[in-house]
């Protein structure tokens, strides 16, 4: 079957350990977690866990039904199928030298991100963005040289929201 | 009035509640240190006997054990005998079972076992001592992260960081531990706070938005399945573990009546129904009989109740079963489509869900299905492909380990017997042989199999069981992983019967490297050592060996007229192979070496040499 990418999106018990029953079931079962990301939620007894994990559909309906038995986790959203908003941040470090820095800062500006550092040979830039537009920068910038590149891995948020 | 209240308590007693006093304990609003409040939990949840093995971050609460007129502690030799001896009683009574252990290497001994009653579903609740919160992280004496390395084996686990949280998070824990499918839950308790003071207030009720199990299951799928059951011509019903949980067997039954429909057993739900029972096929699966297998095989429909599809009774998934529907009835979601598409999946509390549906064909909502043919062709597999035709062993001068099984069955009364097995040739030769008619009568470790679960779940079985007759069925070197155990039983007055089926082998190894790798039996030979018979009695045991096939039932009858714990070795041949066998991830509708009488042998033209 055709494995796919999805958006899980866990509300769990903001209590420790809970992070790693969530993720450690998902590798025990045989998934490999490409994006993860955590964080308080507007009830602070509960956080948001986005991860983004590669499974066909029968695989990822058991990943979902196994994560549910957990005691601490309250409720799983699949946003792969909506059209949820997702984000993602990233700094890109982006080999400048001086005479080539205004074609970075104009990139940079096409894709409104921000020149956050700027080095003797480097500049750091700071976007967000969804998948394609953050991938479009990338690209751009590999002409220049990428000398690092940091992401938070992605948080997506359903666009009807109706949650508790 | 009085009459309402009891009504809401016995719907609540199904939701987990307590089956002691609950707030109503005499404790009560009273100030006790965080390990006097772990006994006081126990206590209000109606606990009465734990096993443990006390240390150094233990101490504390064996110090407030010390205290309680009502707890019973049984001293094990070693703490996994400890967990698989509350397993054994978990799962023999139906209540929760209970074990104490220290930090560390006591803690870190409990994995096999609440990994077992992970993989089978019976409620623990293990209560594990830590090193003080302070030390925790840094790598003090006897620290090991228990709840870290148990995470992916317990149905939950705590770890206490208040002294106040005790309570509510023993409450909690046997809540889960009992209710929806049930699993063993773990409480860490670092020692610093068992020595905390507390106000003891107990709660009766748990409030765990994130877990509410279904019991009831949805009308409209329970009238989809009546519809299915009547549209279909060759039905089974799949009979597994969550039937025993669910007291759901006189429901299976039930229905299994009311609409002719035959039922085939997992190893896990060996009793739920009884063997004596005329439309109950026994045994599916590895070694299940041809009969049941071929059942399952050319069925059109599958009702599954309770039972997960394990690898060991579906071999080669893709061959399984291919022309039938199937219907699945389970409290547990994840284990709806998880190895098998369902037709008709149902959530819900089996017995609930099998008493709705046996009412719907009872009040002639929906035809009953016409299956004569199918039972008739079923009865006609059963004669010709018995799992044992005494003929072949006719001239046999050793003990044949199918007969030492039947004759056993036959000297035990079903009603008032508890019987346990270990794991490997022996467990399937109990299977196949040992008649069951009551539900929690027969325990194995079936998910993870697990040497060394037998004889502690016997110990603890035959403790909570005071009366009944409990009997062991070993193999030689399963016994031996936790023959310490011996004295626990000898000091608590457990009055097991261990039989050995001692074959000098760790046979079901041996067996599969005879028919899979060419005879090469590489480490599976066991010596003569040690001498049962003079080790058993090292505990105070009463102990003797058979080798006679003539003398065997006098020997049973010795063992079970002696009082006390008593040790049979019963000589068999270290050759024998289990049979009929769908080798693994074969095709089960077509197991090899099954008995066809009217060829007068067994069916082993597919086996290169044969056996015996
Ligand atoms: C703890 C553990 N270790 C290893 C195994 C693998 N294993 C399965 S059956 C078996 C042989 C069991 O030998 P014995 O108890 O003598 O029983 P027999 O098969 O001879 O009846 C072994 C080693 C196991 N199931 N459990």
């Amino acid at each position: 079957m055709n494995e796919m990418i999805h958006v899980l999106s866990a509300l769990v018990e903001n209590k420790p350990g809970v992070l790693s029953r969530v993720t450690g079931l998902i590798s025990r079962r045989g998934f490999n977690i490409e994006s993860l990301s955590v964080g308080p939620t507007e009830d602070p007894t509960k956080s948001r866990v986005t991860a983004i994990v590669r499974a066909d559909d029968v695989a990822y309906e058991q990943i979902t039904k196994q994560l549910h038995k957990l005691i601490s986790v309250h409720k799983i959203t699949d946003l792969t199928d909506e059209r949820a908003i997702e984000r993602e941040l990233v700094l890109f470090k982006v080999n400048a030298p001086a005479e080539r820095r205004s074609e970075i800062i104009e990139i940079a500006n096409v894709f409104r991100a921000n020149i956050v550092d700027v080095g003797r040979t480097s500049l750091t830039v700071e976007a967000t963005g969804d998948e394609g537009k953050l991938k479009g920068m990338e690209d751009l910038f590999r002409a220049y040289g990428i000398k690092e590149i940091i992401r938070t891995g992605k948080i997506a948020m359903s666009r009807n929201s109706k949650e508790a | 009035m009085a009459k309402n209240t009891q009504q809401a308590a016995s719907t609540v007693s199904i939701e987990g509640a307590a089956k002691g006093p609950g707030s109503a304990n005499p404790k009560q609003g009273k100030e006790l240190t965080g390990a006097q409040a772990i006994i006081a939990s126990l206590e209000a949840e109606g606990a009465n006997l734990v096993f443990g093995y006390p240390g150094g971050q233990a101490i504390k609460i064996y110090d407030a054990l010390y205290d309680s007129d009502i707890l019973t502690h049984v001293l094990a030799r070693h703490e996994q005998g400890a967990v698989h001896e509350a397993d054994g009683y978990a799962r023999s009574t139906g209540d929760v079972g209970v074990a104490i252990v220290t930090s560390g290497p006591g803690a870190t001994n409990t994995v096999t076992g609440i990994a077992t009653a992970y993989m089978d579903s019976v409620p623990l609740v293990v209560i594990t001592g830590q090193v003080p919160s302070t030390a925790i992280g840094t790598d003090s004496f006897q620290e090991s992260d228990i709840v870290g390395i148990t995470m992916p084996v317990v149905k939950h686990s705590y770890l206490v960081q208040d002294v106040d949280e005790i309570a509510p998070t023993f409450r909690e824990a046997f809540h889960i531990a009992k209710t929806g499918r049930p699993g063993p839950v773990l409480i860490d308790v670092p020692s610093d706070i068992q020595s905390q003071v507390t106000v003891f207030d107990y709660p009766d009720s748990v409030n765990i938005p994130s877990y509410r199990p279904t019991y009831r299951g949805n009308a409209k799928q329970i009238r989809a399945a009546a519809e299915m059951i009547s549209q279909a011509r060759q039905p089974v019903l799949y009979v597994g573990g969550g039937t025993l949980i669910s007291k759901a067997g006189p429901a299976v039954a039930a229905l299994a009546h009311a609409a002719n429909i035959p039922m085939v057993t997992t190893l896990m739900a060996k009793g739920a129904v009884p063997a004596s029972d005329p439309l109950n096929f026994g045994l599916v699966g590895m070694h299940g009989s041809k009969y049941a297998n071929r059942a399952i095989n050319r069925s059109d429909l599958i009702i599954a109740c309770g039972a997960r599809f394990s690898d060991r009774v579906t071999g080669n998934v893709a061959s399984f079963a291919p022309g039938a529907k199937l219907i699945h009835i389970d409290i547990d979601p994840a284990e709806i489509g998880k190895v098998r598409e369902a037709q008709v999946p149902i959530v819900g509390d089996l017995r609930r869900v099998l008493e709705n549906l046996v009412q719907l064909l009872e009040d002639g909502e929906v035809a009953l299905p016409d299956t004569a043919a199918w039972v008739k062709q079923l009865d006609a597999w059963r004669e010709r492909y018995p799992l044992y035709d005494k003929r072949l062993d006719e001239s046999a001068e050793q003990i044949v380990p199918e007969l030492a099984m039947k004759l056993l069955s036959e000297a035990l009364d079903p009603a008032d017997s508890i019987v346990a097995t270990e794991v490997g040739q022996h467990q399937m030769w109990a299977a196949q042989f040992i008649d069951r008619e009551l539900p929690r009568t027969f325990l194995t470790s079936g998910g993870l199999g697990t040497m060394g679960f037998g004889f502690p779940a016997a110990i603890g079985a035959a403790i909570g069981n005071p009366g009944k007759t409990v009997v062991c069925i070993a193999g030689d070197g399963s016994f031996q992983m936790n023959s310490q155990e011996m004295a626990t039983a000898a000091i608590n007055g457990a009055a097991v019967k261990v039989v050995i089926l001692d074959n000098r082998a760790l046979g079901m190894v041996r067996q599969w490297q005879k028919l899979f790798y060419k005879g090469r039996f590489s480490a599976t030979e066991l010596d003569i050592c040690p001498d049962f018979v003079k080790l058993a009695e090292a505990y105070g045991w009463n102990a003797a060996q058979v080798s006679d096939p003539a003398q065997l039932a006098a020997a049973y009858r010795t063992m079970l007229d002696t009082p006390g714990p008593y040790l049979l070795d019963v000589i068999i041949p270290r050759d024998q192979s289990v049979f009929p066998m769908v080798p693994p991830g074969g095709r089960t509708g077509e197991p090899i070496g099954a008995i066809d009488t009217q060829e007068g042998a067994r069916e082993l033209q597919a086996l290169e040499g044969g056996d015996r």
